[in-house]
């Protein structure tokens, strides 16, 4: 399957959110996670209104393998190049088209097989970086000309109010594409326990510190941004904890380890059925940089991985916000062809970006890149632009005209 | 006009973890140049202050999977790390040295052997006074180092390109200043490269190292490891990628092409020496300028390292609710724990640092150490001037008059007034 398009998208694309909202609205009430056998195109997102979808945004940090994650293991010159890390034919998990998954990620193929999972193949920019740092800026930014500071969704919230609910970057830091040049992402801990999210402060006190973190003029660039923090903080962290306190986390069978990602998705499960007004989450995980020994790694990483996104889904089951969430997994850059003597692969370029969700139109999406027809460096050529994937999710979940935000238009695929 | 006593405030923050009033008045007596030279004259002098190093499982024993608990004595070494911050009376040092693992993150969540982060930290502290092509050589041969970049598997056959990127992007030059042939054959360079395997030393093997001609930045030949150090440290584009980084570190944050990189980066280029470096850093009429005193969050490192100065804290005053397992679950929270950088390319800097959640960590872990606090300084002197005595105590130059209002509030709770004088923009903000 090639990138789809139907009449939705098209009017999408061609005359901004307005022809979608409308459209959206006039399908509201349709019975969300009914998805007929076959019907993949025609997901139960088109039945919950823009208002209700949540898009989550998880990042993989180092660069994780794709052509070990959605393998091309009936492609001879995959198992030739990568001989001492190719992964058997007989163990992936097969999903048509020549492509399998990596065998940890069983819950992504109970997705797929659901029709809730897309892959979206061959995603990149021009001109690639190599560089972990300057690529994932790019990814992070949406743009590759190296003066744009502000993040993707950051312009976003720069230019929809004040609300710092509004996206939500779990962790201690906020993710680079949530901050805008003034508004940015609230933040919470990784901690599925309430007591992490709010400061154990008496009441009097907190009234003291709300005086001492009050705007003040002449403070500098810095310390105005200590004092506009904290006092998010203040307006935030109470929801954010009543929140988590009152809804659990999703569980895991019994001797399965889902990693700091399954805590952090776990939390975002839980704001989510709380019905929280937050429209964008994002989560992270690192250490896919596998220059070496890279088979191991990977797959415990992806075992992590494909555990937490099993029981994430899972937990949003029944749930109506649940039902329409989007969750968008992606990394700064794929890695090279050939592998190492290291047992591991260099940096790379074009890459799969998964997208899964109750809602989400499960199949492939983009063309497989060559094998044979690679780049100077040895590299794979792109034939999505990133940017398609964040035209997608800006129309079709933020509920946005992607192009003001993107700075021009990009086709919108047609997975959610 | 900032006073001469805020310009040593200044410097002691920078070059330092901060200072109080006693240490603050000697300065302004001795005068700014003066105080400088004192710092930097610390690069090389005797801590009086070292606390007792954890213990730490040799390499022998983690290679043969008797390590213990290796998860503990990072926590341990890194708890170690940040009270040597707050007591060490020659705090230039511990600056570089933080600074320095900011220049080289290495993480032990991958290198799994706190021995070898110690190692390495010793070396940022004993080298990184000096020429800076001494101490990246040394780094590369580092068993920190060589596990984190993969270096001690790169062999000729197909070289793995991690080390010599991130030497090229990261460590010595920043992108741009290089091609992808460059990486490629820098690693080619590097085969061989190993360590012991139960002792965890140095060590070439010729049968992996690949001894055919090389092209590096424009230098050609049968080039080793130790000649790619060489050349990459010694380009222009080195002066002011590392120039740039350390005024970023000690000032406030500038590009490459700042003009007070083009000025200073000439200077070290003569010998690539980072006290000559430090020097002129802190000794540059910008330093004192408004941009540098308003340009700095400080990392929660520092924070941390700080408010234990002040208050005469260790990890054991912690110990009724964890010691140092407690001060590095307040770092975590906050962002930031020594030895476990995100990525290879370290933290980020002052917006990076301030989100809602570390909001509530701070203000929580303010209000935890204040209870083991020596508040006695600020009990001492009456409540009238307690507010403005807790601003020289923490060693800024004072209060706006809405965070003096603010805890004037609270000026007969101490540990409370403390736990919040912590959070305040004021102090944050360096």
């Amino acid at each position: 399957m090639a990138t789809p398009m139907n009449r939705r998208e098209f009017l999408a694309g061609a005359a901004g959110i307005g022809a979608a909202g409308v459209l959206h609205h006039s399908l509201g009430g349709r019975v969300a996670g009914a998805v007929p056998a076959g019907g993949a195109r025609v997901g139960p997102l088109a039945a919950a209104p823009l208002a209700e979808r949540t898009l989550v945004l998880l990042t993989l940090y180092g660069g994780n393998d794709g052509l070990n994650t959605v393998v091309p293991y009936e492609d001879p010159r995959y198992l030739a190049v990568r001989s001492n890390i190719a992964m058997k034919p007989d163990s992936v998990l097969p999903l048509g088209d020549g492509l399998g998954l990596n065998p940890a990620m069983v819950n992504f193929k109970s997705l797929w097989d659901a029709h809730h999972l897309a892959i979206v193949r061959g995603v990149g920019y021009p001109n690639p970086s190599l560089s972990h740092f300057q690529s994932m800026d790019i990814w992070q930014t949406g743009s590759t000309s190296g003066d744009v500071a502000s993040g993707w969704l950051g312009r976003w919230l720069d230019r929809t109010g004040a609300d710092p609910l509004r996206a939500c970057s779990v962790g201690s830091q906020v993710l680079p594409a949530m901050a805008g040049e003034v508004r940015k992402a609230s933040a919470v801990q990784d901690s599925t326990d309430a007591g992490a999210q709010l400061p154990y402060v008496a009441p009097d006190l907190l009234a003291v510190y709300r005086e001492l973190q009050r705007a003040r003029p002449g403070d500098g660039a810095y310390e105005a941004a200590v004092a506009s923090t904290a006092a998010e903080m203040l307006s935030t962290s109470k929801e954010f904890a009543h929140a988590i306190g009152h809804v659990p986390p999703p569980t895991y069978p019994k001797g399965v380890y889902a990693g700091d990602v399954g805590t952090q998705l776990g939390v975002v499960s839980q704001l989510i059925r709380a019905n929280m007004p937050t429209k964008a989450y994002s989560v992270t995980m690192s250490g896919f940089d596998t220059h070496a020994g890279e088979v191991g790694t990977q797959s415990q990483l992806l075992g992590q991985l494909d555990a937490a996104v099993g029981a994430f889904v899972s937990s949003l089951a029944g749930h109506r916000r649940g039902a329409a969430t989007t969750l968008v997994i992606y990394t700064e850059f794929g890695r090279r062809v050939d592998s190492n003597a290291s047992g591991g692969t260099d940096h790379g370029t074009a890459n799969v970006v998964l997208v899964v969700g109750p809602s989400v139109r499960g199949g492939f999406y983009g063309e497989q890149p060559s094998l044979k027809h690679l780049d100077q460096n040895g590299n794979l050529v792109h034939n999505v632009d990133f940017r398609s994937v964040y035209a997608t999710v800006l129309a079709h979940v933020v509920g946005v005209d992607p192009a003001a935000f993107l700075g021009r238009r990009y086709p919108v695929l047609g997975f959610v | 006009m900032p006073s001469p006593r805020a310009d040593v405030a200044l410097l002691y923050r920078r070059a330092g973890f901060g200072a109080g009033p006693a240490v603050l008045d000697a300065a302004q007596a001795a005068g700014f140049d003066a105080t400088l030279e004192k710092l930097l004259a610390g690069l090389s002098a005797p801590d009086d202050h070292r606390p007792a190093l954890p213990h730490l499982s040799s390499y022998e024993l983690i290679s043969r999977n008797r390590g213990g608990d290796l998860y503990g004595q990072s926590v341990d070494l890194a708890a170690w790390w940040v009270e040597k911050m707050a007591t060490t009376t020659t705090p230039l040092r511990e600056k570089l040295t933080l600074l320095l693992h900011g220049q080289f993150p290495t993480a032990n969540s991958k290198v799994y052997a706190p021995i070898f982060m110690y190692q390495q930290n010793e070396t940022f502290r004993t080298l990184g006074p000096g020429p800076f092509d001494t101490l990246t050589l040394s780094l590369a041969k580092d068993p920190a180092m060589m596990i984190w970049l993969d270096t001690a598997s790169n062999v000729r056959q197909a070289p793995n390109e991690n080390f010599g990127r991130e030497l090229m992007e990261r460590f010595t030059m920043g992108v741009g200043n290089y091609t992808q042939s460059d990486v490629r054959e820098a690693a080619r360079a590097f085969t061989g490269w190993g360590i012991t395997d139960h002792s965890g030393v140095f060590v070439q093997d010729d049968s992996a190292h690949d001894f055919g001609e090389k092209l590096v930045l424009g230098h050609r030949g049968d080039l080793t490891g130790e000649d790619v150090i060489e050349i990459v440290t010694h380009t222009p584009a080195s002066a002011r990628w590392v120039t740039a980084r350390m005024w970023s570190f000690l000032a406030y944050p500038v590009r490459t092409t700042d003009p007070v990189v083009t000025e200073l980066a000439a200077s070290y280029a003569t010998d690539l020496d980072m006290t000559r470096l430090l020097r002129s850093i802190l000794g540059h009429p910008w330093f004192l300028s408004p941009a540098s005193r308003e340009g700095l969050v400080k990392q929660p490192i520092e924070w941390v390292a700080g408010a234990l100065r002040t208050f005469r804290l260790t990890a054991a005053s912690f110990k009724k609710m964890g010691g140092a397992g407690f001060l590095v679950y307040a770092l975590g929270n906050l962002g930031q724990i020594p030895f476990d950088p995100p990525s290879v390319g370290g933290w980020g800097q002052n917006e990076y640092w301030l989100s809602t959640a570390t909001s509530v960590a701070q203000l929580d872990f303010a209000q935890s150490l204040v209870q083991f606090a020596d508040l006695s300084p600020i009990d001492d002197v009456g409540a009238g001037s307690r507010v403005d005595a807790l601003a020289e105590l923490l060693g800024i130059d004072g209060w706006t008059p809405q965070s003096r209002a603010a805890l004037t509030h609270v000026r007969h709770d101490i540990p409370s007034l403390a736990a919040l004088a912590l959070t305040a923009p004021e102090y944050v903000v360096n």
